[in-house]
């Protein structure tokens, strides 16, 4: 475990510096900056004296090095945007991205289950030509424009829910949820689904379940309990490389549903150049998604026996 | 002595990508109590069909009975709803697969996997279970049972996990044990502990076992009655003693002439029979055996022979007086 938790740790080590290295990068090339987002009618000396006092004249490697040093001591900078200081304001945006990606997992982990098992035991019927035909909608739609439809039906037409926001009280935050929750699971969901249809097919003509057959188990114990078990295992493996995927979601949903999470956070701080900020997000960004796979192989190792337990 | 199993007229098909196979055909064998009947045959003969067919699990794959009874103590378990057989596979009758290192399922423990059938069939606690799983760990040779229980199926052996499928077999002290070539996978010396393990039990409960093989000499070693299949046919069947004392068919012939001998030189060629077992969607017209045999006469190529009562025992060929003339005056020839 604790040799487990060494190797984890550096490689996740490893890995933010590289993220944090490219969107460094990549930011500070992009043209414009901070100055360039100032009032319209600020003169080029002001401007000049921001950057000055930014410290955006040095070279960018010097500037990764000043902020890499900061960043490893915990403090992120001040908003370039705000003067705030970066973590507060991702410590103020973090729970509600976190509260959506949650749901959002545990809603297309469920129903894709149970959908990839209705389609795997009704192979090549309706359902499961209905579902697969359901899926592929789902991952080639646009969510922008499935988020826009959602909200002229049920906000406009049928104003059965909130167009935007986080909504009031328990009703009202499950109301404001739900389209979100929708939006971003058409990213995840059909994968689910698909994992989980052919995995199980797979499974099921497995020697094992004959096994299971030949003892006179009931159908329903060799199918949910036998098979699904093993069917299972590469579906859980599938939840986090779709974290990431999640995550980007995010980004498009929040905005369109004003949901003052991450997400829109960062397409606030890149659109103002908020240099310190974009970098805050994205380390925080990199964070969970490290630590949501090392829950998902937590849980890998916990319901296959053959790797070795590390939780 | 009572019959346990008669199997009649019993025909089984495939469904395929390109159309229907029927890997068993007409095939009519009785198991006595307490008797040990093997099946013999080539690789792709159907033995491992016709022990499917007899538990009804082709029909959770691609198979389905076609034609034919299993007369399982006088009842039919072909006309048997799901349910009603169900309630008889794993508890009247058990069979182990050929494939020990695959038929056990990795996410369960032995324990788990040994206890769910007693506690299904037998109604036992789960405490009787545990202790009634660890009797039967002990019976298969399995002596730190209560460690073993807890552990999972990659943590054992080929000839563990085997003997623990022969433990989950035997667990509800079958009438009737199929076992599909037990001992294929592992190698010789597991394969004698399993075989006398087999025996022995078999006595004790006093149950029939049908043995899947294609090695005679395990036939030679384990049954009463033998049953020579052929792709997807019994060509031949008769007692241990007709069967090798004389073999009539000349598959059966061909099958014994392979055994290797432990007088057999080095530098002396294994016989073997010419040919190979034809495929299913392209069976040869008449006797499915005619290109492969010696004896081969027009008539072999377009008639099929019928399974009749011949030289003491049941055998499907045109030629039987050829073949047993040729072998009696092989053997005037040994003396
Ligand atoms: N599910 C299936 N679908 C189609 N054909 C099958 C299926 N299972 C078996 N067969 C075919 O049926 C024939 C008999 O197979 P079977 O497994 O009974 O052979 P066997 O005598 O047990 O051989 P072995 O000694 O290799 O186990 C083979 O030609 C095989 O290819
Ligand atoms: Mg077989």
């Amino acid at each position: 475990m604790l040799q487990f938790l060494i190797k984890r740790f550096g490689q996740s080590v490893i890995l933010i510096l590289i993220v944090t290295l490219i969107t460094f990068f990549l930011i500070n090339l992009a043209p414009g900056g901070p100055a360039s987002m100032m009032r319209m009618d600020a003169t080029a000396e002001e401007r000049a004296a921001l950057s000055e006092r930014l410290g955006l004249n040095d070279p960018i490697p010097v500037r990764y090095g000043k902020w890499l040093g900061d960043a490893v001591q915990g403090d992120l900078g001040p908003s370039l945007s705000s003067g705030q200081p970066v973590m507060d304001r991702i410590v103020e945006r973090f729970p509600h991205t976190l509260k959506l990606a949650f749901w959002t997992i545990i809603f297309s982990v469920i129903i894709g289950v149970v959908l990839g098992i209705i389609s795997a035991r009704n192979r090549n019927t309706w359902r499961d030509h209905t579902i697969n035909f359901g899926s592929v909608i789902g991952l080639s739609i646009p969510s922008f424009w499935l988020a826009i439809m959602l909200i002229l039906l049920f906000s406009v037409q049928l104003q059965w829910l909130p167009s935007a926001g986080t909504g009031e009280g328990f009703v009202g935050q499950f109301k404001s949820m739900i389209m979100p929750v929708i939006i971003l699971s058409t990213a995840t969901l059909p994968t689910i689904v698909r994992f989980t249809r052919s995995s199980m097919l797979e499974v099921v003509s497995q020697n094992y379940v004959r096994t299971a057959r030949a003892k006179g188990m009931k159908e329903k114990t060799v199918i949910y309990s036998h098979a699904l078990r093993n069917a299972l295992i590469p579906v859980i493996s599938i939840i986090g490389v779709l974290i990431p995927r999640l995550l980007s979601g995010t980004v498009i949903v929040e905005s369109v549903f004003g949901w003052p999470g991450m997400g829109r956070l960062i397409v606030e701080a890149a659109q103002s150049r908020d240099y310190n900020l974009v970098m805050g997000v994205t380390v925080v960004a990199t964070v969970l998604v490290i630590f949501s796979n090392f829950i998902v192989d937590i849980i890998y190792s916990k319901v296959d026996p053959r790797v070795k337990n590390i939780g | 002595m009572k019959t346990l199993l008669e199997v009649k007229n019993l025909s089984v098909e495939f469904k395929t990508e390109d159309g229907s196979v029927r890997p068993l055909d007409q095939a009519s064998f009785q198991v006595e109590e307490g008797q040990t009947v093997c099946i013999v045959g080539e690789s792709g003969s159907g033995k491992s069909v016709t022990s499917l067919a007899i538990m009804r699990l082709l029909e959770f794959e691609n198979g389905k009975i076609t034609d034919g009874q299993i007369l399982f103590e006088g009842e039919d378990l072909a006309t048997k709803s799901a349910e009603e057989m169900r309630k008889i596979r794993g508890s009247e009758m058990s069979i182990i697969f050929q494939e020990p290192m695959t038929a056990l399922n990795p996410v369960f423990t032995i324990g788990q996997q040994l206890m769910e059938g007693l506690q299904l069939h037998q109604g036992f606690s789960k405490k009787e279970a545990w202790n009634r799983s660890c009797e039967l760990l002990n019976l298969v040779g399995i002596n730190d049972a209560q460690d073993r229980m807890k552990q999972y199926v990659h943590e054992l052996s080929g000839g563990m996990r085997q003997r623990v499928m022969i433990a989950i077999g035997l667990s509800s002290n079958p009438k009737l044990l199929i076992a599909d070539e037990p001992t294929t996978a592992l190698d010789v010396t597991i394969e004698a502990q399993i075989l006398n393990l087999l025996t022995e039990l078999k006595d004790k409960i006093n149950m029939s076992i049908i043995l899947i093989t294609h090695d005679m000499g395990v036939a030679a070693e384990m049954a009463d009655y033998i049953v020579v299949m052929y792709a997807g046919k019994i060509v031949e069947q008769g007692t241990v003693y007709q069967l090798f004392d004389e073999p009539t068919h000349p598959y059966t012939k061909g099958l014994l002439q392979s055994i290797p001998s432990a007088e057999a030189t080095t530098d002396e060629r294994l016989y073997s029979i010419r040919g190979t077992i034809p495929s299913l969607n392209n069976l040869p017209t008449g006797c499915r055996f005619h290109p492969r045999c010696d004896f081969a006469t027009d008539k072999c190529l377009t008639e099929v022979p019928p399974l009749v009562k011949e030289n003491d025992r049941l055998v499907a060929c045109w030629n039987i007086n050829d073949v047993l003339e040729k072998s009696r005056g092989e053997k005037v020839e040994i003396l």
